[in-house]
């Protein structure tokens, strides 16, 4: 595997003028991703895990746009690129999966029809060799009898059949990244299941390195590599996955755990993070987490926390900062 | 798909016998149709016969079924102010009205489908922007108004199309039609356009709105995902899914074509049906009136069923056959 990533987004900003002012659903995020992982991006609804990967794939809605900071696909800058070769890369190289695969198809076209047009698109092939592949892909993703299932329509097929088809669509063109948001939130469990064995399956096969954007601890501990928590816009922790879940650091990834069930801990009560995400026109000043973290010291008041390396991951947290690390337990709870 | 066609067609006959028995009541409560046929010198006995004859004196349902069976047949009595079968009246005037919503129909459609997708798709642009507005003034102004206007500007002032009649017409399979001559069509041109401005501004505010609503969807978002280029999305993919509502609305407008025609035909003395239905009220001529009302009933109906058949061919969702 070469040292290169497959992605890397540095100091990735995202904008959106509002009559307000401007609005930062993303602010400064950074990632590795590498070819044959699956990076996790998780935090609750408006964290911004969506947005990133809008970023990524230069599909940001207007009046959005991209106002800081560089994505690099094996090197090469992406987001500053003209549509027209954005859009040659939309697809070929990065390939996105819906969370909705009952919205993502379009419901008066065949799914063949769909599949061998986006081949087309990307690939100079014939109809014929077009529509082989599309069977050879259905196949793949485990549609049984592909070859007379291809002259469907969508509404023929089941919720997690179409997120296969859905799926069949990434892989059209042998894409080096894959951004799955939210993939498996519309589907029944025992489905879910499914899919995310078909993704990762698929990702170490193909070595394809995937971005799996989700709200859900336990599809990201089953499935990735390296998770990345965002929280109002900005990682909070990021690491090997072992690493962030079995000793989380930020009080954020600690309150995300102790909130998550597991047959193991307390089966009486969940706990639950107290308040709940700011919005983005009311950002707190310093740590966006400071109004429902109990362990604030004075300078998640006044700063933003950078991330700092504590036990194999990286944390934005003022908890674990050297300078302030020393008087942490004077402190702790005296500014609330 | 059989069934449904037979139901819509039991649907369309329960329909027209509404608006058949709105017909039918126009003969029975406008005015005394005795007193028109008899004049002034009937005797009583003469009345008395005549009603027995006529069969008024029937129960009104039996009267009412009796219209009925003879429109079925094409009878619609005999006009009261040319003399002549009143079917005959309306089948010599028809082709001209036909025509004439035929063109408008098509200007009206493609004209406002190509702006409604090019408005929708430029949707801040300055040229989408201007469109929209000018278009406020097509579904404002009163047709009239239009027609007046057009005349001024193309006939009197410029002088490049005549402002009133039919032009030259030209036999086809025994059909008199204008819009085969380059005279006639001269002369359909005002008038279509007076005719399909407005739904030609209806059709395109439409078909500009389901389009961003269609823009927004999922699929849309994911088509571009996948790569596909701009112009595949908006007319491979947004188009096409916008065509049910508009199908809909735009059969609708077709009927409203044919029916309302009657005020640019006046304009232009355009010598259709709306014309001749003008003159029927001026006239009370009550077959004219009540058979022009059932073709309008008949023209409704029957574009309804094309609209709803057309979204078999469009949606594979609604076809039951498909499993």
């Amino acid at each position: 595997m070469s040292d290169t990533p497959i992605l890397k987004v540095s100091d990735l900003i995202v904008e959106f003028p509002v009559r307000e002012g401007t609005l930062r659903p993303v602010d400064r995020v950074g990632f590795e991703v590498r070819a044959g992982e699956i990076l996790g991006l998780v935090g609750e609804s408006g964290a911004g895990k969506s947005m990133c990967g809008s970023a990524i794939i230069g599909l940001i809605e207007r009046p959005g746009r991209i106002s800081g900071g560089e994505i690099r696909l094996h090197g090469e800058r992406i987001d500053n690129l003209p549509e027209d070769d954005m859009r040659r890369i939309r697809g070929k190289r990065i390939a996105m999966v819906f969370q909705d695969p009952l919205t993502s198809l379009n419901p008066l076209m065949t799914v063949g029809k769909q599949l061998t047009e986006t081949i087309r698109a990307h690939l100079a092939v014939s109809s014929s060799e077009a529509r082989s592949r599309a069977v050879a892909l259905l196949e793949e993703v485990g549609i049984p009898a592909a070859a007379s299932r291809i002259d469907a329509y969508p509404h023929q097929f089941s919720g997690g059949m179409r997120q296969r088809v859905v799926i069949a669509l990434a892989l059209a063109a042998e894409p080096e990244l894959i951004i799955a948001d939210e993939p498996t939130t519309a589907l029944d469990v025992s489905v879910q299941a499914q899919i995310m064995a078909l993704l990762k399956k698929l990702c170490r096969e193909r070595g394809t390195a995937v971005i799996l954007i989700t709200h859900d601890m336990g599809v990201i501990a089953e499935t990735t590599d390296r998770v990345a928590v965002l929280y109002a816009g900005r990682i909070a922790e990021i690491g090997p996955t072992r690493a962030v879940l079995s000793t989380p650091s930020h009080p954020y990834t600690i309150g995300l755990m102790a909130s998550t069930p597991s047959t193991t801990g307390n089966l009486q009560q969940l706990s639950q993070i107290p308040g709940s995400m700011p919005n983005l026109r009311a950002i707190p000043k310093g740590c966006a987490f400071n109004p429902r973290c109990t362990k604030t010291i004075s300078p998640c008041f006044k700063d933003i926390p950078i991330l700092e390396t504590v036990d194999g991951s990286e944390v934005a947290c003022w908890l674990y900062d050297p300078a302030y690390k020393a008087d942490t337990k004077e402190e702790t709870g005296a500014s609330q | 798909m059989l069934a449904f066609i037979i139901r819509r067609l039991g649907q369309a006959l329960l329909v027209l016998m509404a608006v058949g028995f709105v017909s039918f009541s126009m003969f029975k409560f406008m005015g005394d149709p005795l007193e028109n046929m008899l004049g002034q010198e009937a005797t009583v006995a003469d009345r008395a016969e005549l009603e027995e004859r006529l069969g008024l004196n029937d129960p009104i349902i039996v009267q009412y079924f009796d219209f009925f069976e003879r429109a079925l047949r094409g009878d619609f009595g005999v006009s009261y102010r040319v003399g002549l079968p009143v079917g005959e009246v309306i089948l010599d005037r028809l082709p001209a009205t036909l025509e004439l919503a035929f063109l408008s129909g098509v200007f009206a459609i493609s004209l406002g489908f190509v702006l409604g997708v090019y408005t929708a798709i430029k949707r801040d642009g300055f040229l989408a922007n201007f469109i929209m507005t000018t278009s406020l003034i097509g579904v404002s102004l009163p047709t009239f108004l239009i027609g007046v206007f057009l005349i001024w500007a193309f006939s009197v002032n410029l002088g490049w199309l005549p402002s009133f009649g039919r032009g030259e017409t030209r036999s086809v399979f025994g059909v008199d039609l204008a819009i085969f001559t380059w005279d006639g069509l001269r002369s359909m041109i005002l008038p279509a356009v007076t005719l399909g401005l407005y739904q030609m501004t209806l059709i395109m505010r439409l078909v500009r709105s389901e389009m961003l609503e269609v823009l927004r969807t999922d699929y849309i978002r994911f088509a571009r995902a996948r790569g596909l280029s701009q112009r595949t999305v908006n007319f491979g993919h947004a188009m096409k899914n916008t065509l049910v509502p508009v199908i809909t609305v735009t059969g609708l407008q077709f009927g409203s074509i044919v029916a309302f025609a009657i005020i640019t035909e006046s304009v232009f003395q355009w010598p259709g049906v709306g014309l001749l239905f003008i003159n029927a009220v001026s006239f009370v001529d009550i077959p004219v009136m009540s058979a022009y009302l059932l073709l309008v009933g008949v023209i409704f109906v029957t574009i309804n069923l094309i609209v709803d058949l057309l979204y078999f061919t469009i949606d594979p969702r609604l076809s039951v056959s498909s499993n």
